[in-house]
């Protein structure tokens, strides 16, 4: 078993974005089809990092943000986590809902805004994981989504706190989806367990060394 | 010139006045300051979870509530502090996601806050504020020249305990 993710060698990380640009091309049709816009996506980065630096991935850990998170169980659980910052996550609960721009505050969602929110993140996580699961051919199921609007670095250690049981360092496959060329629109985060990483790339035939 | 001490996740470091000591975005996390104030010494400690126990690689004290609060303890003698003047403030340990599963990340908030209190009195350190709890992260910022503990939060106030 992988305990120390820098261990991975230069392949297994290449297999591993080539499974994050799978499911987040994906992920990034659905987002377009759902907000009928144009969305498009960065290459996925790979990253290794100790759980302090994870917040800087975002920009700091003070930054006000919607957080989406969702645990995947099944052969290679993971953990999913989908992070807005606030003011772009306003402009797509308009763009949802069809509202003009500007309309929903930051300090005051509604219910159904909320809603929205959580819809958003429940069909980008299905669909990447569905990528994930064809390419795979490995089972993740995903749980009902949970949703968290705070500072960035609160959001994260709830979901980091899991993985400080097992581990020091945090596997985090990277998407930034953007809208019209220069709008960040989300960050996408994947995070493997760490037993997981094994049953993930054995299944792609890179075996562990 | 004063500076500001970035602490990050499971982190501990130690501040002398007139330098503050700092941590963004606590959610289910701690920060645990222990401080001497006659020699306006001061630690934080931002802690993940509760009990080194469980765990597979405890060999990163500062993660842990049990043992973060320990190896603070010796840094802060080593440093020249006396046991019997520390004192202790901590903030944080909040619930951040809504979830209508049970799983047990929902409850880490309160399990660290329960933990460290228990830690400090195992090692008989005074706790003598605190602001933990609620659905929402904490920015504290820990001077050791006044003792005073800044909490930030984001639509919950500002207060300093």
């Amino acid at each position: 078993m992988v305990f120390d993710f820098s261990e991975l060698s230069g392949l297994e990380l290449d297999a591993l974005r080539e499974i994050g640009n799978i499911g987040a091309g994906n992920a990034a049709t659905a987002l377009a089809q759902m907000l009928g816009a144009k969305i498009d996506m960065s290459v996925p980065k790979v990253s290794i990092l100790p759980f302090s630096e994870v917040p800087d991935l975002i920009g700091s850990a003070d930054l006000h943000v919607v957080g989406i998170y969702l645990n995947a169980s099944g052969s290679a659980p993971a953990n999913i986590l989908f992070i807005l910052p606030i003011a772009k996550a306003c402009f797509l609960v308009d763009m949802l809902m069809g509202m003009p721009l500007g309309e929903t505050k930051a300090d005051n969602f509604s219910d159904m805004q909320l809603s929205a929110l959580m819809e958003l993140g429940n069909i980008i996580s299905a669909t990447y994981l569905n990528a994930l699961a064809m390419f795979t051919n490995l089972d993740f199921r995903p749980s009902v989504p949970a949703l968290g609007i705070d500072m960035a670095g609160a959001i994260l250690d709830a979901v980091l706190a899991v993985f400080g049981t097992v581990a020091d360092h945090v596997l985090v496959l990277e998407t930034e989806f953007t809208k019209d060329d220069e709008d960040i629109v989300g960050h996408f985060f994947l995070l493997p367990e760490p037993g997981s990483l094994d049953t993930i790339l054995s299944s792609l035939g890179v075996s562990i060394g | 010139m004063s500076k500001i001490i970035q602490v990050g996740m499971a982190e501990l470091k130690l501040a002398k006045v007139p330098d503050k000591l700092m941590t963004a975005g606590l959610g289910s996390c701690i920060g645990i300051c222990i401080f001497d104030k006659t020699i306006k010494l001061a630690s934080l400690t931002h802690i993940m979870l509760p009990s080194s126990t469980q765990a597979r690689n405890p060999q990163n004290a500062a993660k842990f509530a049990d043992t973060g609060i320990e190896l603070a303890l010796k840094e802060m003698e080593k440093n020249g502090a006396l046991h019997s003047r520390l004192l202790v403030k901590i903030a944080g340990g909040a619930q951040m996601f809504k979830f209508s599963g049970e799983s047990d990340i929902m409850k880490i908030g309160e399990r660290n806050a329960l933990a460290v209190e228990a830690t400090l009195q195992k090692f008989k350190l005074k706790l003598i504020a605190s602001d933990t709890g609620g659905n929402y992260g904490r920015t504290i910022i820990f001077d050791p020249g006044s003792g005073d503990l800044l909490v930030r939060t984001i639509g919950h106030g500002e207060r300093t305990i």
